[in-house]
């Protein structure tokens, strides 16, 4: 276990900066976090987390995969990807360090995503206990600790001081190179600031929300619920969910046509969209209310039938925190799930 | 001498009636306007969709200029006066935005004109020329 | 705090549906932690006893649900209306989106509704309450014992700052008293906007809308955005993109999007509302409607049924397009 003054910390993120990208949590111009590359002056926010997840290093909103010529009757292939750097991800909550766990499960299963399994190989991670859990945070439902971050490097925060614990081998490499700004200490501080989180966990609104309902193999049991109905009758149809979701993992492939060549590349998509999964023979899902029903299905039910049991919600809360209607996962397992007494 | 003198890329949606064929009367009568003016035939001026001049910028255009009968003489009695205020509109927006006001122009230019139309085409690259490349309306993936 | 409080709504709606005037309520539904309640639509008097609400965080237009809602019922269905929702409830009816013998609009005052993000930035997060005290919000957080007392009028919804109406201009009742459309300082903004220079703007524009990320809410959350299928969803369209993919794209989609609206847009704030960034889009739909009315005369959308929006309408001495930046010299 080391530890620095938080006013040092600064000199730390210089240090890092200096062999790798460092991103970190700044505030951005509407007082919300944003992950920013660390340049000297930036500070590092002090909101809970940010609103986009930081999924977006691993699985990027919209990367080209591979780009065509033609000149004459050949067609030239040419591969877009540039050797990535290692890089920090600074900050990371237990809950976004979980979600990446999940889009593992997804993208490095074979056939493994090469694109995903690079980025994933370069990217250090540093997570940090949550001292001040939103109303919206529900993490510990799905077995996730808030005090206990994982990650290559997991970080304590308290008022003056930030304590720092190695995981892995990539984390020992990372907190050798900031030695000289920390120093050695034992597991005291860290322990009383991980009681106290505990203390405040206890009195989140949503901390008796359980997954008992739901798992794998489940599909019967809420596939046909009239719920769905009202559940979803509110519904947009927007992709804010989906989007600031650290787990929706779903993408399309597109071609765009630059006027002397074609690059393919590949964006985020999502199931609320009137075109996910559109076909030669139309679409799968007509309504607003199977597009709804899908996104839920997956998360609690299709994901863990496929992963062990591990459910593709970390109950991060931005979904809860952004729905233009407020409808929300909580919602939906209180409802279907039955414990909306 | 400058070699590599960069010619900026000019589009002008043209209304079939008038413009077009004033376009074409500057051509019978021998008038000069730079080459780099690329003419798309519309059948009317109000054709125009607000999403054609800026698919012409991400395509690479320097400068989106709409010419059509001058108003009064529309071929289809109105679709001028519309294009007179969704121009306006876009124009002004477009300015909002911090894109320069001299890439975007309309004019009325009749069949009889020929000359009208190779001074304000002449006119135009001039100015866009002035501004340089279009950077802030571009789509770098056009480009390479 | 509302001048019409939620049972006074609960009801007038349970009477409407005992004697059958209407065979459903759109309402909204609590949620779970006081501010984040949902659009629902009650067919009992048990459900609307129960799960009704109407309090400060009220914000959602409903106009737009009429849209996908009235043909669902074979009666009629009531629907709540504060003052600048009746002016999307206009313009809808104006472009035929909905029937309107299908509809029971019932008008209620609104004293602004609060903006849960600003009230987070005063008592942090965390909250397990909110309860109304006269012109304050009480908010509890699970960090203090003791509740943060915030004035209402220093959270209110950007739209409601500048509120442009307290009139309804469309209801079969009105609960309450009517209200007047207020001289407002909406366009003050845009003003500035248009003061800076070119590059100013750019660099504005160029921040604001970078931090897009594309979730479409500003369109799917906005009354006047009704089309069956948007050119941006469409494929055959040739410019539907699902990815912000570069600066270009950002720009495009956001032009588009509100140049749509332009001339229909009441200017309701919904789009401002929604977005997950807070990006401040209404600047946008704003611009088009000051534009407009320094153009072609002062023009409010949805304040009547079947007028001429300015785009869809022209005089033979309009502004010539090149004439338009000449009357503001803001490049000076």
């Amino acid at each position: 276990m080391l530890k620095c003054s938080l006013d040092k910390i600064n000199l730390i993120f210089a240090e890092i900066s200096k062999t790798a990208k460092l991103y970190l949590p700044v505030d951005d111009i509407d007082k919300s976090a944003v992950y920013k590359k660390w340049e000297v002056g930036m500070n590092w926010s002090d909101a809970l987390n940010t609103v986009r997840s930081p999924k977006d290093f691993f699985f990027p909103q919209m990367e080209n995969l591979m780009e065509f010529k033609t000149e004459g009757k050949n067609i030239e292939v040419i591969d877009t990807r540039s050797e990535t750097e290692d890089f920090v991800i600074f900050g990371v909550r237990a809950c976004d360090v979980k979600s990446f766990e999940i889009l593992d499960r997804v993208f490095l299963a074979e056939p493994v995503d090469s694109y995903y399994a690079s980025r994933r190989e370069k990217g250090i991670i540093v997570s940090t206990a949550c001292s001040k859990p939103a109303e919206t945070c529900f993490c510990k439902t799905f077995g996730i600790s808030p005090e206990e971050p994982l990650g290559d490097v997991s970080t304590w925060k308290t008022e003056n001081e930030i304590f720092f614990k190695a995981n892995t081998k990539k984390g020992e490499a990372l907190l050798e190179k900031i030695k000289a700004f920390t120093e050695d200490c034992d597991k005291s501080a860290v322990n009383e600031q991980k009681e106290k989180i505990c203390r405040v966990t206890s009195k989140l609104p949503l901390k008796d929300l359980t997954t008992d309902a739901f798992g794998g193999g489940k599909t019967e049991n809420f596939f046909d619920n009239p719920a769905w109905d009202e559940l979803s009758q509110a519904c947009l149809g927007c992709g804010t969910c989906t989007f600031v979701c650290p787990t929706c993992q779903c993408y399309d492939i597109k071609d765009f046509n630059t006027g002397n060549g074609v690059i393919r590349f590949r964006c985020w998509d999502s199931c609320m969209y009137s075109d996910f999964t559109k076909m030669a023979h139309g679409n799968n899902r007509l309504t607003q209310k199977e597009r709804f029903r899908q996104r839920f299905m997956h998360k609690l039910v299709y994901y863990p039938e496929n992963n062990e049991g591990v459910f593709s919600c970390v109950g991060c809360g931005r979904c809860l925190a952004k729905c233009p209607i407020s409808m929300n996962i909580v919602k939906v397992m209180k409802k279907i799930g039955g414990s909306d007494k | 001498m400058q070699v590599n003198e960069r010619k900026p890329l000019i589009v002008a949606f043209c209304c079939n009636w008038c413009s077009y064929a004033g376009a074409d009367l500057a051509g019978n009568n021998r008038l000069n306007y730079p080459a780099d003016v690329k003419i798309i035939r519309v059948p009317c001026s109000c054709r125009v969709n607000p999403m054609f001049v800026l698919r012409a910028f991400q395509r690479g255009a320097d400068g989106v200029i709409i010419c059509g009968c001058h108003p009064g003489d529309c071929h289809y009695t109105s679709g001028n006066y519309y294009t007179r205020r969704r121009m306006a509109a876009l124009f002004s927006m477009l300015n909002y935005l911090g894109i320069e006001k001299e890439r975007t122009r309309v004019e009325w230019v009749s069949a009889a004109e020929g000359a009208k139309f190779a001074a304000t085409m002449n006119d135009f690259a001039q100015k866009v020329a002035a501004l340089g490349e279009n950077k802030r309306l571009e789509d770098l993936r056009c480009k390479r | 705090m509302q001048k019409i409080t939620q049972n006074q709504l609960i009801d007038k709606a349970v009477s409407l549906l005992e004697n059958g005037s209407v065979s459903a309520v759109l309402g909204w539904h609590k949620g779970e932690f006081g501010y984040d309640v949902t659009p629902a639509v009650f067919k009992t008097k048990e459900d609307l006893k129960e799960n009704f609400v109407y309090s400060d965080f009220c914000g959602v237009n409903f106009s737009k649900y009429l849209v996908s809602k009235t043909d669902r019922f074979d009666g009629k269905i009531l629907v709540f209306l504060k003052p600048c929702d009746t002016y999307s409830f206009n313009q809808l009816l104006t472009e035929h989106r909905f029937d309107r013998e299908k509809v029971y609009a019932v008008g209620i005052p609104c004293e602004g509704m609060a903006d849960i993000s600003k009230i987070k930035n005063i008592t942090g997060e965390g909250i397990s309450e909110i309860k109304e005290d006269g012109q304050n919000l009480l908010v509890t957080t699970i960090y203090e014992d003791k509740p943060v007392s915030v004035p209402v009028n220093d959270v209110l919804l950007e739209r409601c700052v500048n509120c442009k109406s307290k009139k309804h201009v469309a209801y079969d009742e009105l609960l309450g008293e009517e209200g007047d459309v207020i001289d407002s300082q909406r366009f003050d903004e845009v003003a500035k906007i248009e003061a800076m220079t070119p590059d100013e703007r750019f660099e504005f524009w160029q921040n604001e809308l970078s931090r897009c990320i594309r979730c479409n809410a500003c369109r799917d959350a906005c009354p006047a955005c009704t089309c069956e299928k948007c050119v941006f969803d469409n494929p055959s369209s040739g410019v539907e993109n699902k990815a912000p993919a570069n600066s270009f794209e950002e720009k495009m989609f956001h032009i588009i999007r509100a140049y749509h609206v332009a001339g229909r847009c009441t200017d309701c704030g919904e789009c401002s509302r929604v977005c997950p960034q807070n990006i401040p889009l209404h600047l946008l739909n704003r611009k088009f409607i000051k534009d407009m009315n320094e153009f072609y005369g002062e023009y409010q959308a949805g304040e009547d049924v079947g007028s001429r929006a300015p785009l869809v309408d022209y005089t033979q001495d309009d502004l010539e397009p090149g004439e338009v930046f000449d009357r503001r010299d803001t490049d000076a």
